[in-house]
């Protein structure tokens, strides 16, 4: 489910060059085009969407690079 | 200086910038023509590969060291510290993404053997000063590409021997997926499409060529761009050029001080009123010298650490602190050397007298331009909406 909505999120903001859906979740996201102005509006929607907030250590590129990276980072966040 | 032993290239740097590149400052501005002798003196001493570690035959200089070299070299000529601070970024982001390649490390030597100058090919007519996108993608064909950039500004292109060029991974890749090759003089052309006749900065000789390119896979550095920008060549860029500011400014504020000095001779027992201007002036200097010391010591921090350094330096609060570096400094330096002028009178308004600020100012105005401040500052104000703490 989460997933679906990080996707979902990507599709609104990540201004990617190529088809999401032909991506898979370990692809490197930025070599799909997301620029690093479009990245942090992938992380603001992923804040507001998740009701969490990004500590400034996880604003990194590896972090947003992939949806698996999303994803963990997203569940680090939520089980504290 | 407080250093108790100065460094070698520091030392080169100011007798070149005292004896070669000051001698000829004013004619280089004058003619906008490159500062050839100073370039062929930092050859000589062998100072292309300053930053090449010793064991592969360079000099094993500290960006620090190089830092100082260039603000040495600003006092007397900007132009010909520019050059230079642009040659080192080209090395420097090459020595650190692509020394594990056999064919760049056969470059290296090849560059300590002939101290080859490299020119940066980062701007291109449809994107300006965003340096995170290309137009121009390498057109391969088996293991060989074709490139043609049409660039808006390549300092002394027409005087380098190599050139680093940032384009698309291939023509039809998306706009910030780029990589960085190296081209050599022998597979590429410039045809020239415009003058460099500018308020200042004079010597760099930047006017905007068409680009055509050819070269090999090895040629192309693996790493993406994007990682080389944020690790290396916008830091290292910030902190050079940043070495270049501090020439321009210690060099106008010299002027001042000795213009009060020779007041003060003249009139003994009276503090002229300048020297209140000079104090305040003295004392911006000052803290244009400490932001750039305390980047500069965490950027070596980081370099120097195993491991992390890289996840720190591509990340925001790094980005940040290295872009307020460049649009602080480069604010700040116009308004040192207007202050000294004020403090000179009409003696720093004239152009034949000693205390002249006119090439000092018009180079200064170059730092807020070299990739426009408010471009840097939409960037920082993207990054705002997401970091938190100071
Ligand atoms: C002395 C000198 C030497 C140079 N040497 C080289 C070189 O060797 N190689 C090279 O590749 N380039 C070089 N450049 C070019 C330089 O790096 C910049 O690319 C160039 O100066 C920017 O050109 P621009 O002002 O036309 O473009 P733009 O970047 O398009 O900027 C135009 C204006 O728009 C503003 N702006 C742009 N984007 C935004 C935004 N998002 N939000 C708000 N405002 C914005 C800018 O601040 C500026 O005021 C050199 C420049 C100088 C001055």
């Amino acid at each position: 489910m989460i997933d679906g909505q990080i996707r979902q999120i990507l599709k609104e903001h990540a201004r990617l060059a190529i088809d999401l859906a032909a991506l898979d979740d370990a692809a490197d996201l930025y070599q799909a085009g997301m620029t690093s102005h479009a990245s942090v509006n992938v992380m603001l929607a992923l804040e507001g969407n998740f009701d969490v907030e990004f500590p400034d250590r996880m604003l990194k590129r590896k972090v947003f690079e992939s949806v698996d990276s999303i994803r963990q980072a997203l569940s680090e966040l939520m089980a504290n | 200086m407080t250093n108790a032993k100065i460094s070698p290239f520091v030392a080169i740097a100011r007798s070149i910038g005292a004896e070669v590149a000051g001698v000829h400052a004013t004619a280089v501005d004058r003619d906008a023509r490159f500062p050839s002798e100073s370039i062929k003196a930092l050859k000589e001493h062998r100072m292309l590969s300053a930053y090449v570690p010793k064991s592969l035959g360079g000099g094993g200089a500290t960006l620090g060291e190089l830092v100082l070299a260039c603000e040495a070299l600003s006092q007397h000529c900007t132009s010909t510290a520019m050059i230079f601070a642009m040659h080192q970024i080209q090395v420097i982001s090459i020595l650190r993404h692509a020394s594990d390649s056999p064919w760049f490390l056969e470059y290296i030597r090849d560059l300590v053997a002939n101290q080859n100058l490299i020119a940066s090919v980062t701007s291109e007519v449809g994107v300006g000063g965003e340096m995170r996108s290309s137009v121009c993608g390498l057109q391969w064909e088996g293991q060989s590409f074709k490139l043609i950039k049409h660039a808006t500004t390549i300092s002394y292109g027409a005087q380098a021997d190599d050139l680093l060029v940032t384009s698309r991974c291939t023509p039809d890749g998306p706009a910030s997926d780029q990589v960085l090759s190296l081209v050599r003089k022998a597979d590429y052309t410039l045809e020239q499409q415009g003058v460099w006749d500018t308020m200042g900065m004079r010597g760099t000789c930047s006017p905007p060529f068409k680009l055509t390119a050819t070269g090999k896979k090895d040629q192309v550095i693996s790493t993406p761009f994007a990682a080389i920008a944020s690790e290396t060549m916008v830091p290292v860029s910030h902190l050079l050029w940043a070495g270049c500011w501090l020439g321009i400014a210690g060099a106008a504020v010299n002027k001042a001080r000795a213009f009060v000095r020779m007041q003060g001779r003249a009139r003994p027992g009276s503090i002229p009123p300048t020297a209140l201007r000079l104090a305040e002036v003295a004392s911006e200097l000052h803290m244009l010298r400490a932001s750039v010391d305390s980047v500069l010591r965490e950027y070596e921090y980081l370099i120097a650490a195993e491991g992390g350094s890289a996840d720190e330096l591509s990340s925001m609060p790094y980005a940040l602190k290295i872009n307020n570096l460049k649009v602080a400094g480069s604010r700040k330096l116009p308004e040192i050397v207007s202050q000294a002028l004020l403090i000179c009178g009409i003696m720093g308004y004239k152009n034949d007298s000693k205390f002249s600020m006119s090439r000092h100012l018009r180079d200064a105005h170059s730092g807020a331009l070299m990739v426009g401040n408010d471009r840097i500052l939409a960037t920082n104000s993207s990054m705002l909406l997401v970091l938190k703490d100071e």
